[in-house]
């Protein structure tokens, strides 16, 4: 089994993104996302710090510390690109505007539940930025993540154990293993790596999994 | 004539005082009127609530405010970062208060202060640890969580451009939290990189127009030390 590195999970969620899409790619993984998307396609990407129209990194020593993005990175805007206050970004959000958010995750369950603000373990301290608006806020919430920590527990579970960030608000997760559509029903795979059968992922999930309609080795 | 022009950032921040809630404009560093608030540490008040995205990056700024013991209580949405030592310290140390907002709740509660709302139904957050005792209430069939506005005695916010009447346009990102900020304080302190002259605005992008903001004080740092 070939399990798809960072590089390889983006570039497989870039394929999902469609011309005229309104997106905000999450800290993390997801921003790697933006690295494969085809430069034919006009994609608005929006960073909730302020800016619709976002373009890559700025060349070194060519960075302007009032162009941010939302990690804080120092970016670029696009031709036609455009600024503006947090009230409208996140309106932009909540009011359903946004087509696509791109997010990591601690855990997701097969009913869509997400946990991505918070351990929850003691002392540690909370931040929560804009990762609540994001989950609940765009036509759909798609999660970034590889199925199993590096100490072997799977990230999509029955139910979470970590503090919720949304409720039943993702609809697709990416992994390094497979793909899952998310849902009332559970989770169904959609996709998965050469050399995965869906008998090893149930085995290894521990998840009751069926097959969506269209299956296809990635 | 009104001019709403002060020559100095001491003079802008004068009547703050012991106990104000003030809100402090920035994301991250972008758009943190640094000047502003080395002014009112300078002046000495402390026991300030500060309403802030963030709690504070590296040494300036917001940071500032925290290490020098002047801060009660904070609201903002993301206190953590790999540069919050200030911040962390005084929390962990029991000497601040933190109510944790998301973000967009943040920018939502201060726009409705700003707006004259009683308050707000907002889809984020619902089931969360973070809306645990909040009134909810489902309206079509989605669920919400009742907030309450958020207004500030002061509100120090930075801007690229400035007139004597208080119009405001901004510099990029810089802009974020600004032009809500100013709707929702009842004093509202602008640090301009430049004044311009009354109509050197155009008013087609004038983006905080004057009724919401009281001082304005020109204050150029080099950009590059705004990193």
């Amino acid at each position: 089994m070939n399990r798809l590195n960072r590089d390889q999970m983006a570039e497989r969620v870039a394929r999902d993104i469609p011309e005229g899409a309104y997106v905000n790619l999450g800290i993390g993984l997801p921003t790697k996302v933006a690295n494969y998307l085809p430069a034919d396609r006009d994609i608005f990407l929006q960073s909730e710090n302020g800016l619709l129209g976002m373009g890559p990194a700025p060349a070194k020593g060519e960075e302007d510390w009032e162009l941010i993005n939302a990690g804080k990175q120092a970016v670029t805007l696009l031709t036609g690109g455009c600024f503006f206050h947090h009230a409208d970004s996140f309106a932009m959000m909540r009011g359903g505007h946004l087509d696509i958010c791109v997010l990591g995750a601690f855990q997701v369950s097969i009913h869509g539940d997400l946990a991505n603000w918070h351990t929850g373990e003691p002392g540690a301290i909370p931040a929560v930025g804009g990762a609540m608006d994001l989950a609940i806020g765009a036509k759909q919430t798609f999660v970034m993540m590889e199925l199993f920590t590096k100490q072997g527990a799977c990230k999509l579970v029955e139910a979470c154990t970590y503090p919720l960030t949304g409720l039943g608000c993702v609809s697709r997760v990416y992994t390094d293993m497979a793909v899952f559509d998310l849902g009332v029903d559970g989770a169904k795979v959609v996709e998965m790596v050469e050399g995965l059968t869906l008998e090893d992922l149930r085995q290894s999930t521990g998840l009751t999994l069926t097959l969506a309609n269209e299956i296809e080795a990635a | 004539m009104i001019d709403k022009t002060v020559p100095t950032v001491e003079a802008a921040v004068a009547e703050i005082s012991d106990g104000a809630s003030v809100m402090i404009g920035g994301f991250g560093t972008a758009g943190m009127p640094d000047e502003l608030i080395d002014a009112l540490i300078a002046r000495g008040v402390g026991d300030l609530t500060i309403i802030n995205n963030n709690a504070g990056n590296g040494e300036h700024g917001v940071a500032a405010l925290i290490r020098e013991g002047r801060v009660r209580k904070i609201i903002c949405s993301f206190p953590r970062q790999s540069d919050s030592h200030h911040f962390d310290a005084a929390f962990r140390a029991g000497k601040i208060e933190l109510e944790l907002v998301p973000q967009g709740n943040l920018a939502a509660r201060i726009h409705a202060a700003g707006a004259g709302l009683g308050a707000i139904f907002t889809p984020t957050g619902f089931g969360t640890q973070l809306a645990e005792g909040k009134e909810t209430r489902l309206i079509d069939g989605r669920h919400y969580v009742l907030e309450y506005p958020i207004q500030a005695d002061f509100a120090l916010i930075k801007a690229e451009q400035g007139d004597r009447w208080g119009n405001l346009v901004y510099r990029k990102t810089a802009r974020n939290f600004g032009p809500i900020m100013a709707m929702a304080a009842r004093t509202t302190i602008a640090q301009v990189r430049h004044i311009v002259p009354l109509g050197a605005l155009d008013p087609e992008v004038i983006v905080t127009p004057g009724i919401f903001v009281q001082r304005v004080v020109e204050s150029a740092p080099a950009l590059a030390a705004v990193a």
